[in-house]
């Protein structure tokens, strides 16, 4: 299974893949996980990749060889499709970040992105993700909204989901996680 | 038991398992996480140093002290210990001494893409590089049995990928590793003409012994399959060329310097088309090209950037993988990354190009000023560069061009090698006017204490440097300390210090709105509207929180921390705290 994670800096892209991650070892799977540190953390554009199956070479997804990209905001998930492999599955909130291009008013945020995405040999879910995270109990648990989407698309028992959950999720913040999860698994 | 670790989380690992006990670095993306991971063992003697110069000096004493020792930086990092590196080749270590120095092929967050291979042949130091994160950890004891064996440093080659990607590791027990005798060797350790003499002679023997041990090390594997494609490859190349071609055979150079030339003669001979798969210089090429074999290598794959298994499928076998090729009516926009909100560089930098000065700039989470809509930028080429870079300006353009001019410096690339480029304005008798931007933390490669932040590596208080009194003691009169957000006060000084015919040091002072021992507990601005005028003068500043709509500002309160700064700028006083609204 090929999972691209796109996101804004400081999203939670990084949480999610370890999440993923402990989701693969626990099945006993080879996994590997490529994540991005440093100056693109800033609030620009992130990409994770994770990878599970009996081996696993490269940690980085190939163009055209995603099962799944789960991406946190509309744009990002646009710029990520490519990825994709014909019939695979594009879970995306469809909460709208401005870029400073188009803050700075130098671009147009694109309004049709969704109608476009509609058009491609894909799954789509477009998820109002922000609104379940803070019916949850923090809009900071988008990402395991997304997760629960994720989830309910895959043959992976739930149990085996919310397990890597609480041994990935700090304490304090596991109530409001597995209540996003389970609120993502649900729509 | 199996483990999922990040690549220099498993070089920590190593470090531990294999007996080192002294860690020294600097942090840079992407070595910054091996010295983070080493903290955790509390039998590790781990520091953050200044800069990765004296990291390594401070490791180099170490082995000659009898310690397993590991410095940890990044690839331009090492230009920075290239004296001690370059000096220590000759003497050699007595407990093992390994350099993990991190590449950044693609350059996701460096200035350049140098190949440290190069490093090490020029300073004769063998290197050994690691594909995943297994081999981070196994390397590491390699790295240090290569080391103690042959009486050299030797380097731990990693990249962006290797150390940034998580994979399955194998926990070990710990080595019962003894610390070795102090090394009283004067005749060995003191580089004097007439002793480093006989050690040029010994290193170059112990370069002649490192080839032969490469022909038979397990570090170099062959396998042998489909032997009509043979492939040449290290790193995590290796990996992008397997899941292209698994069932070609392979010869993985597990040390990549020096090369075995029989092994690779042998495996040339045995396929019919060689291909050398490197990321970034032809190093492996040109050397086996020089013994007369035909092997394929940078006419197909590409020096610049990162390689991926989609560059090496084309290269290979001329195609690539047909996935879904979405098409939008309108151009994406790109997201960079941006200062955060509430960053208290946003104001400096507005200010200075409200006055319109030349910045020279520095490197750090400032370097993002220098992008649109802030601009305030014009250079910014290496760790502590600013400061003798203004000094230049000034020194090719005379005292008028001085005067509007600054550097800017933040408080960790300062200590690193800031405040040499500070003797020498004053010295020299230049009037430069530097402005430190003291965050208190190392903010861009993600929250490491230095020497002014009060606190060590392990979160221990500590003293912190004074700024302050570093000027005065340099021989700087002209001293001032600004609040970061006090914009007013900030163009006022420098309008003074610009002017001043001597130098001057600007503190500009604010934790990092991201630490948590500083947290900002502001309210989120909000937006009259019947204020707001549309004048879009606040989208000056560049804050991801501020964006229009119905030509009128407005704030998300998700992002916004209630920094102030764009009240300050708005003429009209339409953005406003919460509670103020009258």
């Amino acid at each position: 299974m090929n999972i691209l994670i796109s996101a804004v800096g400081g999203q939670g892209a990084l949480l999610t893949s370890r999440i993923l991650g402990k989701l693969a070892l626990n099945l006993n799977l080879d996994v590997k996980v490529s994540e991005v540190h440093g100056m693109s953390q800033r609030g620009g554009s992130v990409v994770t990749y994770v990878k599970f199956g009996e081996v696993i070479y490269s940690p980085i997804v190939e163009k055209g060889t995603a099962d799944v990209v789960l991406a946190f905001e509309l744009l990002e998930g646009a710029r990520y499709a490519s990825y994709l492999k014909r019939k695979g599955t594009l879970i995306v909130s469809n909460q709208r970040i401005d870029p400073m291009p188009v803050i700075s008013g130098v671009m147009e945020y694109p309004d049709r992105l969704v109608e476009e995405l509609r058009e491609l040999p894909i799954s789509l879910y477009n998820v109002n993700a922000v609104e379940l995270a803070e019916k949850a109990g923090s809009i900071r648990a988008t990402n395991v909204v997304l997760l629960g989407v994720l989830a309910k698309t895959t043959n992976i028992e739930k149990y085996e989901w919310t397990k890597a959950i609480v041994e990935t999720v700090p304490k304090g913040l596991l109530e409001i996680n597995l209540k996003a999860f389970d609120l993502g698994c649900n729509i | 038991m199996k483990k999922l670790m990040l690549g220099n989380e498993a070089v920590a690992r190593g470090a531990y398992e294999y007996g080192i006990t002294v860690a020294t670095g600097y942090p840079g993306t992407p070595s910054t996480e091996i010295i983070e991971n080493i903290v955790k063992y509390e039998n590790i003697n781990a520091e953050w140093s200044p800069n990765e110069k004296v990291a390594l000096e401070v490791g180099i004493g170490a082995s000659i002290a009898g310690a397993r020792t590991i410095v940890s930086m990044k690839h331009v990092g090492l230009n920075v210990a290239m004296d001690p590196f370059m000096s220590i080749s000759y003497p050699g270590v007595n407990a093992g001494l390994v350099v993990a120095v991190a590449d950044d092929p693609g350059q996701h967050s460096s200035q350049n893409e140098q190949d440290t291979r190069y490093f090490g042949i020029a300073a004769k130091i063998p290197i050994v590089e690691p594909s995943d994160s297994e081999e981070c950890k196994e390397f590491v004891g390699a790295a240090l049995e290569i080391s103690e064996s042959f009486d050299t440093p030797v380097i731990l080659r990693l990249s962006t990928r290797v150390s940034h990607s998580q994979s399955l590791v194998t926990i070990k027990e710990k080595q019962d590793i003894i610390l070795k005798d102090y090394d009283e060797n004067p005749n060995k350790y003191i580089v004097a003409p007439a002793v480093a003499k006989k050690r040029r002679v010994i290193a170059e023997d112990r370069l002649r012994r490192l080839e032969a041990f490469a022909e038979t090390t397990a570090l170099n594997k062959v396998e042998y399959k489909d032997k009509k494609i043979g492939i040449i490859t290290s790193g995590v190349a290796y990996q992008y060329a397997k899941e292209v071609l698994p069932n070609a055979s392979y010869l993985k150079l597990g040390l990549s310097y020096p090369l075995p030339e029989n092994k690779i003669k042998e495996f040339v001979n045995s396929c019919e088309v060689v291909y050398v798969i490197e990321e970034l210089e032809p190093i492996f090429e040109e050397k086996i090209k020089s013994w007369g074999l035909k092997i394929v290598g940078k006419d197909v794959i590409p020096t610049i950037g990162e390689l991926n298994p989609e560059i090496i499928r084309k290269a290979l076998l001329g195609r690539s993988i047909e996935g879904v090729s979405p098409s939008f009516s309108k151009e994406l926009p790109i997201r960079p990354p941006i200062l955060c909100p509430g960053c208290h560089h946003r104001g400096v930098f507005y200010v200075l190009k409200k006055l319109g000065l030349h910045v020279a700039g520095d490197i750090g989470c400032y370097t993002l000023a220098a992008f649109p809509p802030l601009s305030a930028m014009d250079t910014s080429i290496c760790m502590g560069a600013s400061i003798g870079m203004a000094f230049g300006f000034e020194k090719a353009r005379g005292k008028d061009f001085a005067k509007k001019s600054v550097a800017v410096i933040g408080d960790s690339t300062f200590i690193h090698s800031g405040i040499t480029g500070l003797i020498d304005v004053v010295y020299n008798k230049g009037n430069t006017t530097v402005i430190i931007l003291d965050n208190s933390i190392t903010g861009m490669t993600g929250h490491q204490e230095n020497p002014a932040t009060g606190y060590t590596l392990r979160g221990q208080t500590t003293t912190s440097i004074d700024f302050e009194a570093l000027g005065r003691a340099i021989g700087i009169k002209r001293i001032k300390v600004v609040d970061a957000y006090d914009l007013s006060t900030l163009e006022q000084v420098l309008k003074e210090e610009t002017l001043a015919e001597e130098p001057s040091l600007i503190i500009t002072k604010r934790p990092c709105v991201l630490l948590k021992r500083a947290k900002m507990v502001n309210k989120a601005l909000i937006v009259n509207e019947e204020s707001c005028k549309g004048c879009r003068a606040c989208l000056k500043i560049g804050c991801p929180s501020i964006s229009f709509k119905d030509n009128k500002a407005q704030i998300n309160k998700m992002l916004c921390v209630g920094c102030k700064l764009c009240s300050k700028i708005c003429k009209f006083g339409a953005i406003i705290a919460i509670g103020d609204e009258d």
